[in-house]
């Protein structure tokens, strides 16, 4: 029996040395998390400290619900999500068809359409908004007597700007764009539509029921930088004259330094919420074990002739 | 067999046993000429392998049954009908992909399932098909796996049960097992074949593999720049071949330098008269096609030819014989035989008093 055991010296020394090459980059890892945190929460916690903690009155939560009750504050987080949800839908709606058609029918238009889909990273926030409002302009001017004039009012509703929706709508374009292509490029596209169709599925059926399931971790992340695009941006909306939740922080934080301090932690916190949400709504969907990570308990061993 | 496979073959065996026929197909991809009038039928409930080098057509032909593709000219027909204006996902037509094709976010029920989704059967029916057909293909256990869980192997086997879930008129199979290793081909070549026995579905069979297309199917059909060169069975397709084509490209065949001779019936092959098997070139240099097991060799110190090389193949030995010409012929001997022929032996080679196929000499 002895025999068989192996000399301790040698099989523990390079199984401790395995043991510290495993450990270093944890440690590496630590170090880093730690600095990343200090980089990130210092500021966030600095920030919620000067908010809760006011001289001479001790911890309060005034300035939030201050906030809460502040004019303006329902309305524009309202305008906000109706935008970020109506971008969400309406990119999708136009790129997605689009993407896949280009693919299946006319491969030869990608690099035309990637052109396309990325001109508005080229274009500054603020020429778009100077562009758009001297279009706008020819409204009252030019064809105050047509038909047309009344479109004009309509994409300028202040209850919802139109016109807001159409500008976040070009600038999410190259994210959107970028994410969906990515998800596509993940796909034998063509084979999975023929599959489908020959599984008797029609086009559109092909469509939903095989090409967008397996696209939903694109769509999720779309969805996810068009959420935090329209959550943050400020240019446009002020410079239009609109006021969704950026820009009444904005306008709010000059008035009242803990309140413009308390109001930029509550944005953050509802950015993220929303995010976490939109991540469940995904996730929540189907059962679905992340790709390659887990075999389902269920399933027996493969059998052997499939193993040579 | 179990008796829901048995149960599972007889409801698929209603639907089997089409003809289907390609009348005078053309199709064009801008200047290459994939499809230049082919003309093919498939008998009911038969297994018809279509053979050729790549680039060939085969591809095309199919994806024309099943309706991905559209032709320029000709007809398509099942049963008699022509099937042109039936848009892909109603034709019937059960197809099994070269390229791994099942729907990455279903599992292996899911997948064979999703036909009879499209359908509208009923959950429970659906999941009551889908486990007699992931059985009837031999994949009983893993109905709840996805296919990044499964080898290529079982992916294609389920692939199989997906098609075959369609209930289709006619079977599809498009190289199905070109990505699989030597093993597994095997194995799966011989349980399709008697799936589609037991079945009696019209299956066509796309392979560039000649020795699959022999031994699996009822009928091959050779085809060759998009045109059908010859169709017969296995065995008539290797002793008759139509053409030096098909000579050639099914099976080994060696050229040897032939001479009209006689009346215009006979060719002078290394001093021997034969007939001819099948026409006669008119003109121009001559070359007898000659299958590697029709050749003797005989060990002769005074036989101008030398053997120069040797391939062991198990119970035969292939060896490579130089004529005086220079002209290569291969020779399959039993391997006892071959063993006392080394390379450098000098021999004679004779052939049997058989019809040859001729053919114009290539350069
Ligand atoms: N969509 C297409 N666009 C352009 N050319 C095509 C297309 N499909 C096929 N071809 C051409 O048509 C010819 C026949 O193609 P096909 O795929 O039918 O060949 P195949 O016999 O299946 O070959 P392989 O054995 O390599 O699969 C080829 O020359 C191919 O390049
Ligand atoms: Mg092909």
């Amino acid at each position: 029996m002895a025999a068989l055991t192996p000399p301790a010296g040698t099989a523990a020394q390079p199984a401790r040395e395995a043991a510290g090459r495993r450990h270093r980059p944890r440690l590496w890892r630590g170090v880093v998390g730690l600095i990343a945190a200090l980089y990130f929460l210092g500021p966030l916690l600095s920030s919620l400290l000067f908010t809760v903690d006011v001289p001479g009155q001790g911890f309060t939560l005034g300035s939030y619900s201050g906030i809460l009750g502040a004019a303006g504050f329902w309305s524009s987080l309202r305008l906000t999500l109706e935008l970020a949800a109506a971008t969400i839908a309406v990119t999708m709606l136009l790129l997605v068809p689009a993407l896949i058609a280009v693919r299946l029918t006319a491969p030869r238009l990608r690099v035309l359409v990637e052109v396309l889909c990325s001109l508005p990273l080229v274009v500054p926030a603020v020429a778009l908004t100077a562009g758009i409002s001297s279009v706008l302009q020819w409204g009252p001017d030019d064809f105050a007597d047509t038909p047309l004039f009344q479109t004009f009012n309509t994409v300028q509703n202040p209850g919802f700007p139109v016109v807001l929706l159409l500008a976040y709508v070009l600038m999410a374009l190259p994210l959107a764009y970028r994410t969906l292509d990515a998800g596509l490029r993940a796909l034998d596209l063509t084979t999975l539509v023929e599959a489908a169709r020959n599984c008797g599925a029609s086009w559109p059926r092909a469509v939903l029921q095989v090409v967008l399931p397996n696209l939903r971790g694109a769509l999720l992340n779309t969805g996810f930088l068009t959420l935090a695009l329209v959550l943050g941006e400020y240019t446009v909306a002020s410079i239009l004259g609109y006021q969704p939740f950026a820009v009444w922080i904005v306008s709010i934080g000059g008035s009242n330094a803990q309140m413009s301090v308390s109001v930029s932690v509550l944005s953050l916190v509802l950015t993220w919420v929303l995010l976490l949400l939109l991540a469940a709504a995904g996730r929540g969907r189907s059962a679905r074990p992340p790709r390659g990570t887990r075999t389902s308990p269920a399933a027996p061993a493969p059998t052997l002739q499939e193993k040579s | 067999m179990t008796a829901t496979t048995a149960e599972a073959s007889a409801s698929a065996r209603g639907a089997g046993g089409a003809t289907v026929e390609f009348h005078r197909l053309y199709r064009r991809f801008g200047a290459t000429v994939a499809l230049d009038g082919l003309d093919l039928t498939a008998r009911p409930g038969e297994l018809l392998a279509l053979l050729g080098p790549s680039g060939c057509g085969k591809t095309t032909a199919l994806r024309m049954l099943a309706g991905f593709e559209h032709q320029d000219a000709g007809d398509v027909l099942v049963d008699g009908e022509d099937i042109t204006r039936v848009p892909a996902h109603r034709r019937g037509a059960g197809m099994v992909f070269q390229s791994y094709s099942l729907f990455p976010h279903l599992t292996a029920a899911g997948n064979v399932a999703f036909g009879m989704r499209m359908r509208g059967a009923g959950k429970s029916e659906r999941h009551r098909r889908a486990g007699e057909l992931l059985d009837l293909v031999g994949l009983a256990g893993l109905a709840d796996r996805y296919p990044h869980q499964m080898s290529g192997g079982q992916q294609q086997r389920v692939a199989l049960a997906r098609a075959l879930a369609l209930e289709p008129r006619v079977l599809l199979l498009d190289e199905p097992l070109s990505a699989l290793d030597a093993k597994v081909r095997l194995t799966l070549r011989e349980e399709i074949r008697r799936l589609q026995q037991e079945l009696g579905i019209t299956t066509l069979f796309v392979t560039h593999d000649q020795e699959e297309a022999l031994s699996m199917a009822d009928r091959v059909a050779v085809l060759r720049a998009g045109r059908l060169e010859q169709v017969a069975a296995p065995a008539e397709l290797y002793a008759r071949p139509a053409t030096s084509f098909v000579a050639e490209f099914v099976g080994t065949m060696s050229r040897i330098p032939a001479v009209r001779t006689g009346n215009g019936a006979q060719v002078e092959v290394m001093g021997a008269r034969l007939p001819v098997q099948g026409e006669l070139p008119s003109y121009g240099e001559l070359d007898a096609l000659v299958r590697p097991e029709a050749v003797r060799v005989a060990l002769d110190p005074r036989g101008g030819a030398t053997v120069v090389a040797a391939s062991f193949l198990g119970a035969i030995t292939r060896v490579t014989v130089r004529l005086p010409d220079g002209t290569e012929v291969k020779a399959d001997l039993p391997t006892e035989t071959a063993a006392v022929l080394p390379p450098g032996s000098a021999v004679t080679l004779t052939l049997p008093e058989r019809p040859v196929l001729v053919d114009h000499r290539v350069v």
